[in-house]
């Protein structure tokens, strides 16, 4: 537990000392906020209604640019060959990774969210249950995300691939996290779908540090 | 051949575009077959030749 | 005895998947495969066009049912291969599983892209829109861009082994994923509430329909068998020729 706790803490502090990326990130997101509002027109009721789905997609899309962190550095300075021989084993390490990630990338995201929120001009009410769904959705995003890092570490353009292989298995997670956000559904269905998007998150945390435990062994052999 | 009806064009283009697609696959996959053959020969005479 | 003949089965099997004996056998298919898949195509167009009635409710364009429906029948069961033979990669690391995978990639893509064109064609008259968001043609789409992912990551590889370890890795997860991509996008559809009036599978199709639909399946599906059977031996041949290449590379480095 100590092993646990302590590469946790050296992952968090390697982050925070290399600022750019954070920066990088919330300016990517930022942006998305002004580039869609522009591209859509100023017609706010419009803008509310789409507000949600909006959001959700420009969470799923920032999150995607910052997935080559996850493993790249430890790959490149030898820590990941390094690992295999440590005490914790890979898949604990890839969990590690996996809550590092989503504190650096979909925690950052969801504390603008409110930014958003006003840019998108939607009421309090629409911005809570947004930023609800977004906390209770990331970790499967995360998750898959940590996948996708851990198949494409080896790769000189993973960084260009792995997007393209998170996106289509993030569908799911999208349809239930704005389906949950929506406030003009009926009665009962936005709870079932905050309850499908808690699974999910459940079942892909649970699982993804074993796969993406798995495709880095098998990615160094 | 027999009518149709209104939505000939549909079902034409739907058959022309399958057959366009599977008589494609079928093409490329033989010629990749005899290129990699040919190959496979090409590179085990330099070996018996010792080039 | 339960040992004994599982030693003999496996025995048996890994002698069938051995690269040089599944050259050996495979040849001996190629031509019954191609000639009854000819057979199979002759028969089921002869169905499709000229023995079968117009639907009463689809018309003429029921037609189009006899190329959708078979390929998107296989735009499923390549995927159910390609999981297979990723079990095969990942958990007796048999090389024939990686050709298997690597072989049906392409033309699982294929196949989808076709199924996903002759749906919209066939959703232009009955729905009266090239694209309708219904949950069978939404699912299929998702299904293409994984298969686009595992081709990309293949791509992307140069070493074909590791490729296939890994690529493993992400059919596994892909099929997984499958179903829930489908729950949710049933979900997401009746919540939605499409303006589908008809649906491919609500009334049960009579007889006359059930002929074509079954000889046209039959025929793809001996095809993509003789696809992919052609396309793993390419692959064989390919990774023999790539070795004598190397060789030769390095021969001719110690000869400068």
């Amino acid at each position: 537990m100590r092993a646990f706790w302590a590469l946790l803490v050296r992952d968090l502090k390697s982050a925070s000392r290399a600022g750019g990326s954070l920066t990088t990130l919330l300016a990517f997101y930022l942006s998305l906020g002004v580039i869609l509002p522009i591209a859509i027109g100023p017609d706010k009721p419009l803008l509310a209604s789409l507000g949600p789905a909006l959001i959700w997609t420009g969470v799923l899309l920032s999150s995607l640019l910052g997935l080559d962190r996850i493993f790249v550095a430890d790959h490149e300075d030898g820590s990941l060959a390094a690992f295999r021989h440590s005490r914790l084993s890979l898949s604990t390490i890839s969990f590690v990774k996996l809550i590092v990630h989503w504190l650096t990338t979909a925690l950052p995201l969801i504390v603008l969210t409110p930014v958003m929120g006003v840019l998108l001009t939607i009421d309090l009410q629409t911005l809570l249950s947004v930023m609800l769904t977004l906390l209770l959705g990331t970790p499967a995003i995360a998750a898959l995300s940590l996948v996708a890092a851990a198949l494409s570490v080896s790769l000189k353009r993973g960084a260009v691939i792995a997007p393209i292989l998170v996106m289509p298995l993030a569908i799911p997670a999208v349809i239930f996290g704005v389906g949950a956000a929506k406030p003009l559904l009926g009665a009962g269905q936005a709870e079932t779908a905050l309850l499908y998007l808690s699974a999910m998150s459940l079942v892909f945390v649970a699982f993804a540090p074993f796969a993406a435990a798995l495709a880095l062994r098998l990615s160094q052999e | 051949m027999i009518d149709l009806g209104p939505h000939a064009t549909f079902i034409i283009a739907a058959y022309a575009i399958v057959s366009l697609v599977t008589i494609g696959l079928v093409g490329v996959t033989i010629s990749n077959v005899f290129r990699q053959a040919r190959r496979l020969e090409r590179l085990e005479a330099e070996r018996k030749t010792g080039a | 005895m339960t040992d004994q003949s599982e030693t003999i089965s496996s025995n048996w099997f890994s002698q069938l998947a051995h690269p040089g004996m599944f050259m050996r056998w495979s040849a001996y298919l190629i031509w019954p495969l191609g000639l009854l898949s000819i057979v199979l195509f002759a028969v089921g167009l002869w169905f499709a066009f000229f023995h079968s009635p117009a639907d009463y409710q689809m018309g003429e364009t029921v037609r189009i049912m006899y190329v959708h429906v078979p390929n998107a029948w296989l735009s499923q069961f390549c995927y159910g291969l390609m999981a297979v033979s990723a079990v095969g990669t990942l958990v007796w690391r048999h090389p024939m599983a990686d050709v298997s995978m690597k072989a049906a990639a392409p033309l699982g893509a294929a196949f989808t892209a076709m199924a996903l064109v002759t749906g919209s064609l066939w959703g232009r008259p009955t729905w009266g829109t090239f694209w309708e968001w219904d949950g069978r043609m939404t699912s299929t789409l998702i299904l293409f861009l994984i298969y686009l992912g595992l081709i990309a990551l293949w791509r992307t590889f140069e070493d074909q082994l590791r490729a296939a370890k890994v690529v493993a890795v992400l059919t596994l997860v892909g099929a997984v994923n499958i179903p829930i991509i489908k729950f949710s996008v049933d979900w997401w559809n009746t919540l939605h509430q499409p303006s589908t009036f008809f649906r491919a599978d609500g009334p049960k199709a009579p007889a006359s329909i059930i002929t074509p639909l079954l000889t046209m399946t039959l025929a793809f599906t001996v095809l993509f068998l003789l696809l992919h059977l052609l396309r793993m031996r390419t692959e064989v041949t390919k990774r023999k020729a790539d070795r004598l290449e190397h060789l030769k590379i390095a021969r001719q480095q110690k000869g400068a």
